[in-house]
């Protein structure tokens, strides 16, 4: 070092010799509260994030529960065979069911002390066409003519919504219409005191099948989840075999060149190629150019598996790759060939890890929709296909895609179906997720 | 389910070959297995792969392949007087096709006898009255040619079956035989069957590269035809979006630079939330956190990852644009009438920020840990505090991985579909207020492609167009993103 | 030697990582202007103590300290010393060379920068001329002040890094191992800097080689299984030990 240097040092600008470390000079005050803010910028973000997470679900409960009930009127009615008889000869057979039941239910809120009049367009506005579900009732059980049968009437929309909260006395104006009249409320209101209205689980939500506006709150969403799960079968037959197939090739066999190279590009860009495109894809290759059915859940299936097989592929690979070395020498030290020492040793060691990610894969093809909308599996479906196998080919929906259909639709009835079949997917989202979790924890080694 | 029948004989002749082959191994060494050079159940798969693999390959590209050629054939008996004005051959194809459905509709209903759907004459039979009765509806009137065709169609496709299964079938014996016969003692039937085991192996992993081509096939194709009805230079840079259904789309102008626009102002409004909040989140989480909190905050701000974004879709139409209506419409807490309907580049840039959060914070949380822990101590030993540190150290020691994952999430951002299906609305307008409805590349490609879509008008093939523009545009940002993050990780590796 | 003002008292010093009980009972006195060598097996507890100095261990978070430090008679350990002042005071210099990913000029400005200590850039260019004089990188360094910080050779970069712990203007310098990454050569100039800079600072050193205590050395602590063992004149430490252990050490019997 030379003089020089010690000198201009002597010299050194802000040289802040002897502070006492017990007290904090004010630069250091500044910095300390530019600290805390940063690092409540974190807090906040990460609040943020949080809220976010609570709001999402608190709006998928909130609007979605009430998907899941549905008002009923409950009444042990007694048809008589002189009735039926009277009614199937008439010419408006229904209505002559509808005054028969119209007639029964007077009579029976009378009974509970309860002053009220009911005409046919009264029950029509609580019940919607009452008699056509009772005639189809007895057509199909004639042996139940002259007993009493329990019916669980579904109500009409806007008496369920009414009991939902959904719609009050606000949104009728002035007469009222056809579909509802200011005292319906209080008629409502009254019936329900009587026990004769009252809120059930709506199996039919989860069992049923789509259905129009005349009909809305029948609306439900077993058919799509039956077409979901056609497609799950579809992919998980195809993405697994051809996922570990790929992985195995490519981690255990393929020699480095440029083939070799291309594959992995191609696998890590496609991993990357927006949703949509791989609907494009399906709606070029499969249906245009193949020929094959327009809303086919086997289509369907295909898409998916394409656009999930980079994601199964990568999980493998990595699955594989965390088996030690060590294990493949030990197999071939003792004359088992490459093919033998992979399948025998590695492919069992690394299946708890393939499994894992084959099922997340799964799950981010089952909540996939924009695909499915190109292939056309968003149509209307009011009814289960006719047999398995001919489910494949036939037109189905999928749980997104009846989803984003009722999203799509005006009638708020149809919103509210949308939220309820979103817990649906959800119900499975998590599920599937929870066991890929549950497997990690139970299987994962550590070497 | 002809199809159906045919691969399970193949496959059940496949497994009855595995266990004759089995036996006829075991025959052959006289019982004792030693002496075969394989394990007998390598003689068995031998026989097996020879029988199921070539034949049920034969029958997979004769699906694909058949239509194909049938509708060659049989487009050339449609002669071009019947073809409407400013229509295309392609149109009158797809009404031969829904014709021969509804004729093996009608057939299946028992509406027609096999032998009527054959020979049946547009001439003398109402033929869409017919099909009516069974729930087939015809969009017109049937002309004779297009009912010979739909006939031809119909026979082609029948005899192309029958040969499908005479292929597959004689195939799948040859296979069986000609294993059987070689098998002997000293047939190396192990190797022969892995060498097959590694051609499937190989097969499965060209699988991507198959992808890759489709995909580009499927784009190119369509949008060199729609370039043959609508001028390129008009596409990409025509500023207005209006199609025309009426005339088969011959007054649509079809300009992609509003829903080019729209894509990047809602990816913008996206990243502007994503990107601070994830990095932040972060920041926090790598940084700062305790192991605890960590272990609670990160796995649910993940949990945003999962959802399927059909759910933000909903949540941006029904939650989070009338409460933004509420904060900035008319009446609204605000007193401001910025906004007149829920659905805007404000609505679907927001929730789409929400669901990009995970994606950032994760990203940059890998890449924010990547930075070596030496450089930290050596600014926190010099006195510099742990927000300097991160500042002025870590975050530009990431900077270039940071980026990275902000390329990304945008090139996410540009590629999601159902949450601007839902939240962004259907008006293509190039416009610089986020509260209003705007539209994007992606939810034109579905609005263009759903439905009964025509592939060969304009409006349809527009959606090819536009698919190729996405494409391009994410695979030209993930390429980038990728080889940044990838130079990154080299640095410290 | 011993003439010297004692800079550091530690008193009963223990550290605990989780369970472990890293270091156990130190008491040792430092003196202004001396080079003290900390010596010592690996996992002898030697660096955990250094870094107990500055207080870097308050990074770790299972790491926790009890006894007392006192740096010119105050606890740095009271609840009212801020770490980064403490730091400003204490600098470091790590086991490996670490350059931040910056210019060389802004690697050095990085500390005076943060602590405000120039006024302007006049100031601030004097400061970083300064320290790179003082590490002795001043000449092969001043043509290229805006190339990056990682491109110089390990020698230049771990000078690089004491340019930098010095441009803080701190009154203790700690080294952990500052020459075990580097060749022969780098660490004949990094030691023969550190001689020069025992004008100034204390100078703490923790260091793997007897040979390095020797040569750079005034005092020499040997620590050994969290115990200091002995302290005192590195001359006697390494001809005359007073303990056995020492002396196993020092003969290579233990290491």
């Amino acid at each position: 070092m030379t003089d020089a240097a010690t000198d201009g040092l002597a010299a050194a600008p802000g040289k802040k010799k002897r502070s006492s470390l017990l007290e904090l000079d004010a630069r250091t005050k500044r910095r300390n509260a530019a600290e805390a803010r940063f690092k409540a910028y974190g807090i906040i973000a990460i609040t943020a994030g949080l809220c976010f997470l609570v709001g999402l679900v608190w709006a998928i409960l909130s609007n979605g529960l009430p998907a899941f009930q549905q008002a009923v009127v409950k009444l042990d009615y007694t048809m008589t065979q002189e009735q039926f008889d009277e009614a199937e000869a008439a010419v408006l057979k229904t209505a002559v069911y509808t005054d028969q039941f119209v007639a029964y239910f007077s009579d029976r809120v009378r009974e509970q002390g309860i002053e009220a009049e009911f005409d046919a367009d009264t029950i029509e506005r609580l019940l919607g066409k009452v008699g056509g579900t009772i005639r189809a009732f007895y057509r199909e059980n004639p042996d139940h003519i002259g007993q009493p049968v329990a019916f669980e009437l579904s109500a009409a929309s806007r008496v369920d919504r009414y009991l939902k909260g959904t719609f009050d006395r606000g949104d009728v104006s002035g007469e009222g219409n056809r579909f509802f009249v200011p005292s319906d409320f209080d008629l409502v209101d009254t019936l329900q005191e009587a026990g004769f209205i009252a809120q059930v689980f709506n199996w039919n939500f989860i069992t049923g099948v789509d259905s129009g506006v005349d009909n809305a709150g029948g609306a439900g969403i077993g058919a799509s989840v039956l077409g979901s799960f056609l497609m799950m079968i579809v992919v998980l037959l195809l993405a697994l075999p051809i996922g570990v197939a790929a992985s195995i090739y490519l981690e255990e066999f393929a020699p480095k060149n440029w083939f070799t190279d291309f594959i992995e590009v191609n696998i890590s860009n496609l991993a990357a190629v927006p949703s949509i495109v791989f609907g494009i894809l399906g709606l070029a290759v499969f249906i245009q150019f193949a020929g094959m059915p327009q809303s086919a859940p086997l289509v369907g299936g295909l898409v998916l598996t394409l656009m999930t097989l980079p994601t199964i592929i990568i999980s493998t690979r990595a699955s594989l790759k965390s088996v030690p070395p060590s294990i493949r020498d030990a197999a071939l030290g003792v004359g088992a060939s490459k093919m033998q020492a992979v399948f025998h040793h590695v492919l069992p060691l690394a299946a708890p890890g393939i499994l894992t990610g084959t099922i997340i894969g799964l799950a981010q093809a089952l909540g996939e929709t924009a695909p499915l909308l190109l292939i056309g599996m968003v149509g209307f479906i009011a009814r289960y296909p006719d047999s398995f196998l001919g489910g494949f080919e036939g037109p189905n929906s999928a749980m997104p895609a009846q989803i984003y259909n009722w999203a799509s639709r005006s009638d708020v009835v149809f919103t509210e179906k949308a939220w309820g079949g979103i817990i649906i997917l959800l119900i499975f989202l998590v599920s599937m997720n929870l066991i890929a979790i549950l497997l990690r924890r139970r299987f994962e080694r550590r070497w | 389910m002809q199809p159906f029948w045919l691969v399970t004989i193949i496959v059940v002749l496949a497994l009855g070959g595995f266990l004759l082959g089995r036996m006829r191994a075991l025959q052959s060494a006289e019982g004792d297995a030693r002496v075969l050079h394989s394990r007998p159940n390598y003689y068995g798969a031998n026989v097996f792969m020879l029988t199921a693999v070539p034949s049920l390959i034969v029958v997979a590209l004769w699906m694909v392949f058949q239509p194909v050629l049938i509708e060659a054939n049989v487009s050339q008996m449609i002669p071009d007087r019947i073809v409407p004005e400013g229509g295309s051959k392609g149109l009158v194809m797809s009404d031969v096709r829904r014709l021969a459905d509804g004729l093996d509709v009608a057939v299946a209903e028992g509406a027609l006898t096999a032998d009527q759907a054959t020979n049946i004459r547009a001439e003398f039979t109402n033929i869409r009255e017919r099909l009516a009765e069974v729930g087939v509806v015809l969009g017109s009137n049937v002309e004779a040619e297009v009912l010979t065709a739909a006939q031809a169609y119909r026979a082609q496709s029948a005899t192309g079956a029958l040969l499908m299964a005479a292929a597959g079938l004689s195939l799948a014996v040859a296979g069986l035989g000609w294993s059987l016969a070689r098998i002997g003692v000293g047939f190396r039937a192990r190797n022969a069957v892995e060498t097959g085991m590694l051609a499937l192996l190989i097969l499965a992993a060209s699988i991507a590269i198959l992808t890759t081509i489709g995909i580009l096939f499927s784009l190119l194709f369509n949008t060199i035809e729609f370039f043959r009805i609508y001028p390129a230079a008009d596409f990409f840079f025509g500023t207005t979006w209006a199609p025309s259904f009426s005339g088969r789309g011959g007054d649509s102008e079809l300009g992609v630079l509003p829903l080019l626009w729209g894509t990047f102002y809602i990816s913008l409004v996206a990243l502007l939330v994503a990107v601070p909040i994830g990095l932040f989140a972060a920041i926090y989480l790598s940084e700062y956190a305790s192991p605890t909190v960590r272990s609670v905050a990160k796995p649910l701000i993940e949990v945003l990852a999962g959802i399927p974004t059909i759910v933000y879709g909903l949540f941006a139409l029904l939650t989070v644009g009338p409460l933004l209506v509420g904060v900035f419409g008319r009446d609204g807490a605000l007193g401001v009438d910025w906004m007149s309907g829920g659905t805007a580049v404000m609505t679907a840039g927001l929730v789409m920020g929400i669901m990009l959060i995970p994606f950032v914070s994760s990203l940059s949380d890998d890449i924010i840990n990547a930075v070596p822990q030496a450089m930290r101590d050596g600014s926190l030993g010099l006195g510099a505090t742990h927000s300097e540190t991160i500042r002025k150290v870590v975050l530009p020691a990431a900077l270039p991985g940071i980026v990275g994952a902000i390329l990304l999430a945008a090139s996410r951002a540009i590629g999601e579909t159902m949450i601007v299906v839902l939240g962004a609305g259907a008006a293509a307008r190039l416009d610089l207020n986020p509260f209003e409805a705007m539209t994007t590349v992606t939810a034109k490609i579905v609005s263009q492609l759903t439905g009964d879509a025509d592939f060969s008008s304009a409006v349809a093939l527009v959606a090819f167009a536009l698919g190729t523009t996405l494409f391009v545009v994410t695979l030209g940002l993930n390429v980038l993103a990728l080889y940044i993050v990838r130079k990154y990780r080299e640095q410290y590796e | 030697m011993s003439t010297n003002e004692i800079k550091i008292s530690a008193k009963d010093v223990q550290v605990y990582y989780g369970e472990t009980h890293a270091i156990k009972d130190v008491s040792v006195d430092i003196e202004d202007k001396t080079v003290t060598a900390f010596i010592g097996p690996s996992g002898c507890g030697k660096s955990t103590f250094l870094r107990c100095i500055n207080r870097m261990n308050d990074t770790i978070d299972v790491a926790r300290v009890e006894g007392e430090i006192k740096l010119d008679d105050e606890d740095i350990y009271d609840k009212d010393v801020d770490p980064v002042q403490l730091r400003a005071k204490v600098g470091m210099v790590f086991q490996k060379p670490n350059p931040f990913p910056k210019s060389i000029y802004d690697n050095v400005a990085y500390g005076p920068k943060i602590h405000g200590l120039a006024k302007n850039k006049a100031e601030l260019d004097q400061i970083v001329e300064n320290a790179l004089k003082r590490a002795a990188l001043w000449d092969e360094a001043k043509d290229r002040l805006q190339a990056p910080g990682t491109g110089l050779s390990g020698g230049q970069q771990q000078r690089l890094c004491i340019a930098r712990a010095v441009a803080t203007e701190p009154e203790v310098l700690l080294m952990d191992e500052p020459c075990s990454a580097l060749d022969p050569i780098a660490t004949a100039q990094v030691e023969e800097l550190i001689d020069e800079l025992k004008q100034n600072y204390s100078v703490v050193i923790v260091t793997h080689s007897m040979q390095q205590a020797a040569r750079v050395s005034q005092k020499t602590a040997f620590f050994h299984l969290g115990n200091l063992v002995e302290y005192g004149e590195t001359g006697q430490i390494f001809t005359n030990p007073n303990d056995k252990r020492t002396e196993s050490y020092i003969t290579g019997r233990i290491g």
